[in-house]
């Protein structure tokens, strides 16, 4: 067995590493539930575990994600990571062949051309030594590109880089010395004995003409050794653990893992898993129009994983999730912040006890207007009409106003009292005894769907409108109007509800593209997720989204949120209007008066049938 | 005793000595829009809860202000954050934060209410 002093440090930084990345992983693996280890041991020889070796190869060696938000940003990576892995593998590939002992100790092959400066009498030497210059090209390409990215970040197609602590940057470093290093170690050695491939072959001999490499391959290999050590040791308690974690990361999510009502192991696996590359900060709106640098879940995830989250930054959010939708590794930001909140604020659910046992109605279907709702009057009203139109036998159960749906309690961190206001409504929708809920408002729609847990159909209103048209019940002319539609986060995003709006809109006016629609769509700034941002930093939001949505100046600005047609209608000179308003417009053009709908026999009365239940109080 | 048609209303001085008006300092730290509150009652209007309670934003910044601090305590805790005050507000008082800072601040400092 060859060896040398120089890979000591090597060796132990490796050793040091893997027992700390042991260690960590069977504590995490240890401290899951019993429902999580179960689905694992379900999925381990399934084909999940081949699922998650696709993704782990597109994700963490050629970084599809990140070539999607910048093809250089992707290129660097994807250099540094990819190019990396074949040097390792090609490197143990080229050892084996080499030597014949079975087992070789690791740093054989990290150190081979040392320890076999002219392999040249082995089969496909030549082969393996063009191959190892070519990656180790690759690597030091992307070692480049990572440098330029520190002070010209705007050719990666960002604004804004992750201001880093003195750990990160140590290890950062560390990192760029490796490749450097290496290829001044091989250049040397090849320099010396006259062998080499295109890269180190030429360098060595271009450093032979004028240094005495003979002397320099020692010190050399020994720096080489030193910057793959530190960087190991570093690894662990840097933003580099994200590389081994975001693979186990990777075989959880697809073992049907995810993140809970709770900050548990499976968020800490997430928040170790975020490598800090800063994609998040100008993706912010907070960022990129309210100029507030600080809160980015870059950072917020950092001061979980260090245990020093300022209030601040948990509460200064708007939860529009964006952040989680460019995030190359897909963390959910969003859950795990909305989990850190709980625990500022006191969650005293009796607080409630003064609600009165619930009313409820018999119809077929109900109308949930929700509070945001009752703000904008312009679109209950426009939904009552449609109701009416469509001969619908349905109870508005918010007509007089009515209890919160619950999600502004949870997102603000206070679950407990959420679910009080949750069964409150739950009771009176369930004696109503309907098949069908109907809500206006996104924030109420995506809890009744994901908490309240009914057996009873819910719908957004832009679904239901489109089963209108769907079912021929109305309708609608086309109207001479261009308009651009503005995906609410919760309804976008939050619900993944994108066609059904678009659909709906296409019947009534031409439908202009934007740039930031669908998944990528502008929070309005008006997001109940926030509760620190100031007035300024809101207006500031809400007018960037107002120039954004009207650069090819539509005629209105269509949404299906009261919140955020309330908000943008503050910052917007083109009219901002909800997708029912226009669907009424559309039902009432002279063409369409002569239509059953219009009929001017008195509307369907529901019968009254009041009921009072009581819920538990819990 | 005959009243003559007249009655006496209850004091309603507020005692300025005893009262502590610590509350409204620090909500005003945490959430400054607080101060720009004219209890014009747009808030009121709107409140949620305050379709089943006396509870209403404006009558909770008047607690603070008066360092009615147990009785401000008792009314904001019946709110169920909905944001209509919030997005219905003239003055642009982020009145959501108010509530929470009130709270946090009571779950931090207990004796304010003493």
């Amino acid at each position: 067995m060859k060896f040398d002093l120089f890979v000591l440090p090597f060796t132990v930084g490796l050793v040091v590493m893997v027992a700390l990345l042991v260690f960590k992983y069977l504590k995490w693996l240890k401290a899951l539930s019993r429902e999580e280890k179960e689905k694992i041991k379900q999925n381990v020889f399934s084909f999940c575990s081949l699922k998650a070796l696709k993704e782990i190869f597109l994700e963490c060696l050629l970084h599809r994600r990140i070539f999607k938000v910048n093809l250089f940003l992707g290129f660097m990576h994807t250099s540094l990571a990819f190019g990396w892995f074949l040097l390792i593998v090609m490197g143990n590939v080229e050892s084996k062949f080499f030597s014949d002992v079975p087992l070789n100790p690791p740093y054989y092959p990290i150190f081979f051309r040392f320890f076999e400066p002219a392999p040249s009498a082995f089969t496909f030497s030549a082969g393996f030594t063009f191959f190892m210059d070519f990656f180790l090209l690759v690597v030091l390409s992307g070692v480049v590109l990572a440098f330029t990215k520190r002070f010209y970040s705007k050719m990666f197609g960002m604004k804004k880089t992750t201001v880093m602590k003195p750990g990160d940057k140590f290890a950062l470093i560390s990192l760029w010395f490796i490749f450097p290093l290496r290829l001044l170690a091989e250049s040397f050695t090849s320099g010396v004995y006259g062998h080499g491939g295109f890269l180190t072959g030429t360098v060595g001999r271009f450093f032979a003409s004028f240094l005495p490499v003979g002397s320099l391959i020692y010190p050399s290999w020994w720096a080489y050794s030193v910057s793959l050590g530190v960087f190991f040791v570093a690894l662990p308690f840097s933003r580099y653990m994200h590389i081994p974690t975001e693979a186990l990361l990777i075989f959880l999510r697809q073992y049907g893992l995810k993140n809970g009502k709770e900050n548990g192991v499976f968020s800490d696996i997430e928040i170790n898993s975020c490598p800090r590359c800063g994609i998040c900060i100008d993706k912010c709106q907070l960022a990129s129009a309210a100029h507030n640098y600080s809160v980015q879940s870059v950072y917020f995830l950092r001061s979980v994983r260090e245990k020093s989250v300022e209030e601040k930054v948990t509460f200064d959010c708007l939860l529009c999730g964006r952040c989680k939708e460019y995030c190359p590794v897909k963390i959910d930001t969003i859950s795990i912040r909305q989990n850190q909140r709980s625990g500022y604020l006191p969650d005293h659910a009796e607080a409630y006890n003064y609600l009165k046992p619930a009313r409820a109605q018999k119809a077929d279907m109900i109308y949930f207007a929700g509070c945001m709702t009752h703000l904008t009057p312009a679109i209950q009203h426009s939904m009552l009409k449609i109701f009416r139109a469509a001969r619908e036998n349905f109870w508005f159960m918010d007509e007089d106003g009515s209890v919160c749906c619950g999600r502004p309690l949870m997102m603000a961190g206070k679950a407990e009292s959420a679910k009080r206001l949750m069964e409150h409504n739950i009771a009176a929708i369930k004696a109503s005894g309907a098949k069908l809920l109907v809500t206006s408002c996104p924030i109420c729609y995506r809890v009744f769907r994901e908490e309240y847990h009914l057996d009873i159909k819910v719908m957004h209103h832009t679904q239901y409108l489109l089963k209108l048209i769907n079912e021929n019940r109305v309708q609608l002319s086309h109207q001479d109007l261009t308009v651009v539609y503005h995906d609410p986060c919760e309804l976008g995003r939050g619900c993944g509800v994108y066609e059904e709006p678009r659909a709906v809109l296409q019947n009534i006016a031409a439908l202009l593209k934007v740039k930031n629609e669908r998944d990528h769509s502008l929070c309005c700034g008006g997001s109940l997720g926030n509760l620190q941002i100031s007035t300024a930093q809101r207006t500031a939001v809400q007018k960037d989204v107002v120039a954004r949505l009207s650069v090819d100046h539509p005629d209105i600005i269509v949404t299906a949120c009261p919140s955020c047609k309330k908000t943008l209608n503050i910052a917007s000179p083109v009219p901002v209007k909800d997708i029912a308003e226009i669907f009424v417009q559309s039902l009432e053009q002279p063409a369409v008066l002569k239509h059953h709908v219009f009929e001017k026999e008195p509307l369907q009365k529901v019968k009254k049938e009041e009921i009072v239940v009581s819920y538990s109080n819990k | 005793m005959k009243n003559f048609g007249f009655y006496i209303q209850p004091d309603s001085q507020i005692d300025f000595d005893n009262n502590n008006r610590n509350l409204a300092a620090l909500v005003s730290q945490r959430e400054p829009s607080f101060d720009w509150c004219i209890g014009c009652g747009t808030c009121t209007a709107t409140c949620t809860a305050g379709n089943f309670t006396g509870f209403n934003f404006r009558k909770v910044a008047l607690l603070v202000h008066r360092g009615e601090n147990e009785q401000a305590l008792q009314e904001v805790e019946k709110c169920m954050l909905c944001g209509k005050c919030n997005l219905a507000c003239p003055r642009g008082v982020n009145t959501r934060n108010v509530v929470a800072s009130i709270q946090k601040i009571f779950s931090r400092y207990q004796n304010l209410v003493y």
